[in-house]
């Protein structure tokens, strides 16, 4: 029943928040191909569930991503009119909501209604899945205040939806490769152990999954890695054929890059033991894989076995946590850092007691440090010249969390000589939990809108 | 006075390799890919488990891994509980540790000088 033809997958979004001018030259170049094609679009991350479900907590109708209409309405048109699917999990925390906002863009266009399906079942916030919850992660659920708990779907439901005539998918927490093997196992027919071709479907999906990070997005460093017309980068396609092997490329006439560097960086990206990266689909095992330049902005990737899938799914709990008060004000000229590490110091005698207080220097050290500033008291003043003060607190309370807020504002009349452009902010902030749950758990599905 | 000709250069490693960082929760990855094939037997032998454990260590690893991919010229450190609790609990702006590739990447790294042509990057720094 499958296809031995190449089946085209491009990518138009790696995150919730990536460029909404990214489908229409991956359509064009999925047309012009002339074969089957797919468009995905991953815009998920670990945090992005929970803000979904409190978006639709204050509005029924929200809850699935916001860009939406950005991203699909440009391309929705020419993917109706030719064939090209769409596969996405940017249904979020509302995947029904989604559909039927696709249904009115393509009625307002005055296209054909298309035929969308919803996949069901990440959603395990309901109190019917407490139970389960709580066998998987016991104690250090209680007391917890949940905003959002999602199961990582696998590939199965998307091929099941697309075997029944769907245009369109649209889904919640649908792992991130799934997105590729789904579509993949729809066109081909594979077994469903095949886990060999399961596997390169699930690396070429990982490769796609990102968008530009394998095209020269979060790549570029300049005189080292210099990456060509990084304001319009192309969106890559992948070229899956009957075996699951694929070929990275980009549409002609865009910019970036693809070539062996930039496909070795995103295939080992968030990557722990090469030899079993785990999926609900599959456990692939890239330990000899090989990448090859065949073209221009076209690399081959190889080598990719798989092994037979764990009996679990892994599953995220996002809950309330407390507050984050974050503070900013800026020294510059002579002995600007002094005056920025006395700011500091002031700041700790203030908040002693409240919490642990993170102090940065920007211009001199505020990512590669610790929390709790081993990194910043081991850097000596190195008499830097413009430096701007950052200092972040985090309580279970809000009151405490906006004591630092008000402490950095006072500053500007308490604080060292010539501080200036204070920012503060205070917000909620989430906490997560990961489990793993029994497959037989969890019944994912999908429901089709005719 | 007599001097003897040095047989290795010392640079320092994104001359030599590159990398992107990952994170899931309280991990870190943390790819190193080498610029030429034939640098991959120096990143063997000298940037190894202890090494790296060395360079990250303010940030309190529990457990540092190496593994390789010899076809890829590549190797990945995994690095546990090195990000303050993970994205949702760190005070770091950089709450996923995305720059902390860089930090592996400014380790020194032994040369031999007839690898220095495949070198990459301005021949500055060290």
């Amino acid at each position: 029943m499958g296809s031995s033809s190449l089946l085209r997958i491009g990518c138009a979004a790696g995150f919730s928040g990536d460029r909404t001018d990214a489908a229409a030259p991956v359509v064009d170049a999925l047309v012009a191909s002339g074969g089957p094609a797919v468009l995905i679009f991953e815009t998920l991350a670990e945090r992005t569930l929970a803000l979904a479900q409190l978006a639709r907590r204050q509005d029924p109708s929200a809850g699935y991503e916001p860009l939406l209409d950005a991203m699909l309405q440009p391309v929705l048109a020419r993917c109706l009119d030719h064939g090209v699917k769409v596969v996405s999990n940017f249904g979020a925390a509302n995947p029904r909501g989604a559909a039927l906002r696709i249904r009115a863009m393509a009625a307002q266009l005055g296209l054909r209604t298309p035929r969308v399906a919803v996949i069901a079942g990440d959603d395990v916030s309901g109190s019917e899945h407490r139970a389960m919850l709580h066998d998987a992660l016991g104690a250090a659920l209680d007391g917890r205040d949940i905003v959002s708990a999602n199961v990582y779907l696998g590939a199965e439901p998307i091929t099941a939806a697309l075997r029944a005539g769907a245009d369109i998918v649209v889904g919640g927490r649908i792992a991130d490769p799934s997105l590729t093997v789904g579509p993949a196992l729809a066109h081909f027919g594979w077994a469903a152990d095949d886990w060999d071709r399961l596997a390169r479907a699930t690396m070429a999906g990982h490769l796609l999954e990102c968008g530009t990070q394998v095209t020269g997005g979060y790549y570029a460093d300049p005189g080292v890695k210099d990456v060509p017309g990084m304001a319009r980068l192309g969106y890559p396609i992948a070229e899956i054929d009957a075996n699951g092997d694929c070929t990275i490329t980009k549409p002609e006439g865009t910019g970036g890059c693809v070539d062996a560097h930039t496909v070795k960086e995103q295939l080992l990206y968030e990557v722990h033991d090469p030899a079993a990266y785990l999926t609900p689909d599959v456990v692939a095992d890239l330990s000899n894989a090989g990448v090859e330049e065949i073209g221009a902005d076209r690399v081959r990737l190889t080598g990719v076995s798989g092994h037979a899938r764990t009996a679990t799914l892994k599953a995220n709990v996002c809950f309330e946590s407390g507050w984050l008060g974050e503070g900013e004000i800026s020294y510059a000229g002579s002995r600007a850092e002094a005056r920025a590490r006395l700011a500091a110091e002031v700041l700790r005698e203030r908040l002693q007691g409240v919490g642990t207080l993170r102090a940065d220097l920007i211009g001199v050290a505020s990512v590669f440090g610790d929390d709790d500033g081993r990194w910043l008291a081991a850097t000596r003043d190195g008499g830097a010249r413009d430096v701007r003060l950052r200092v972040a607190l985090r309580h279970a309370e809000r009151a405490k969390a906006e004591q630092l807020v008000r402490e950095v504002t006072a500053l500007y009349c308490c604080g060292p000589a010539g501080g200036g452009g204070v920012r503060t902010a205070l917000r909620p902030t989430l906490g997560t939990l990961s489990c793993l749950l029994p497959r037989q758990r969890v019944q994912a599905g999908f429901e089709m809108l005719d | 006075m007599a001097t003897t000709t040095p047989t290795t250069i010392a640079v320092p490693l994104w001359r030599a390799a590159h990398g992107r960082t990952g994170d899931k929760g309280n991990r870190s990855n943390i790819s190193l890919i080498a610029w030429a094939p034939e640098f991959y037997p120096l990143l063997i032998t000298q940037i190894t488990e202890a090494v790296v454990a060395r360079a990250f260590a303010h940030r309190r690893p529990s457990r540092v891994q190496r593994f390789e991919l010899p076809q890829l010229h590549a190797m990945n450190f995994v690095l546990d509980d090195v990000l303050d609790g993970g994205v949702n609990d760190a005070l770091n702006l950089d709450s996923h540790g995305k720059s902390l590739s860089f930090l592996l990447l400014d380790l020194p790294l032994a040369v031999p000088v007839a690898l220095a042509p495949l070198l990459r990057g301005p021949a500055s720094t060290f």
